[in-house]
């Protein structure tokens, strides 16, 4: 396998970028686990706590860790994991549905 | 090792997101990325499927899952400085970076592995119920996850002793790199799906 040396090499990452994205996963972990140990919010709004922390936090791992974005070196990737995600609200989203209606059809044999 | 700048070229070419193997790589984990959707689908389902058994707020100890987390976000961190190091030719720095990242990783999954063999000895094994079946299966697979990753480090730090940072072995650090970054992205996931509303539950209960 032949390595050819006339390639543009990569952005190369900088320390800067990683403690940014550390720093900022950081504080999200902190906020959801802090208010679920002192328990000071009512249990559904401690849970929009956690499902917003959780997906912004999902958006610095793929920024400063994983480096997404829409630069020639990542867009295929970028464009391969939007894909991956309408696979998975296709799929989560139908098993759901196909559950929910199981459940009611069961329901409405049972009484 | 000398790193003159072509040496650094090649290796920050052979490290790129778009050479083939390297989003060959990333295909992979969007694979995994659905395997892992459909166990937190399968886990959401049966998370109240208790069986007369446990309950997620008897078996979660909140302080544990907060130290595991800790432990793996850092880990996050420390390789993202081997790679920095890497970008810079650095052998003797990616190996140290890379060898923190392997202790985090070691803690990680020792915590993980007692807290399941806690559960088994305590009763609350994967047999117990639905919702202990579902959850040895999904943070099972995540910890098989870590497990490989931890070998994976071991055989790089290796393969850059006996054949210093070629391309080659840049090319498997940046793919070493995307697994281990996605270990850590589908931990988030399993902490806000599996252990903090469980805990939440025993704490409105």
């Amino acid at each position: 396998m032949s390595h050819s040396t006339d390639v543009t090499p990569g952005h190369a990452p900088t320390a800067r970028g990683y403690i940014t994205g550390f720093v900022l996963a950081l504080v999200l972990t902190l906020i959801p686990f802090g208010f679920v140990a002192f328990g000071s919010l009512s249990q559904g709004a401690a849970l929009i706590v956690i499902a917003v922390t959780a997906v912004l936090q999902l958006g610095v791992h793929l920024r400063w860790f994983l480096h997404l974005d829409m630069s020639t070196e990542q867009r295929w990737n970028t464009i391969s994991i939007l894909f991956s995600l309408l696979i998975m609200v296709v799929m989560v989203g139908g098993t759901m549905w196909l559950f929910y209606s199981l459940y009611v059809r069961h329901m409405m044999v049972g009484h | 090792m000398s790193s003159n700048a072509h040496d650094l070229n090649s290796i920050r070419a052979a490290a790129r997101a778009d050479t083939e193997v390297n989003f060959g790589f990333w295909i992979y984990l969007m694979s995994d990325v659905i395997i892992f959707s459909m166990l937190f689908l399968v886990y959401v389902d049966l998370s109240q499927r208790y069986a007369g058994g446990p309950t997620a707020a008897d078996v979660f100890e909140l302080r544990g899952v907060f130290l595991e987390t800790m432990a793996l976000l850092l880990s996050s961190l420390t390789f993202g400085m081997a790679m920095v190091n890497l970008h810079q030719g650095q052998k003797e720095r990616v190996v140290i970076w890379l060898g923190v990242t392997f202790v985090l990783g070691a803690f990680f999954l020792g915590h993980e592995l007692s807290e399941f063999a806690h559960l088994i000895h305590e009763g609350a094994s994967f047999t117990r119920s639905g919702f202990l079946s579902a959850f040895f299966g999904l943070v099972g697979t995540h910890g098989a996850h870590v497990f490989f990753g931890l070998v994976w480090i071991v055989v790089m730090v290796v393969q850059i002793k006996l054949r210093g940072l070629t391309p080659p072995v840049a090319s498997r650090l940046a793919r070493l790199s995307l697994f281990w970054h996605f270990l850590d992205l589908v931990w988030i996931c399993v902490f806000s799906t599996v252990y903090l509303p469980g805990v939440l539950q025993g704490v409105a209960a």
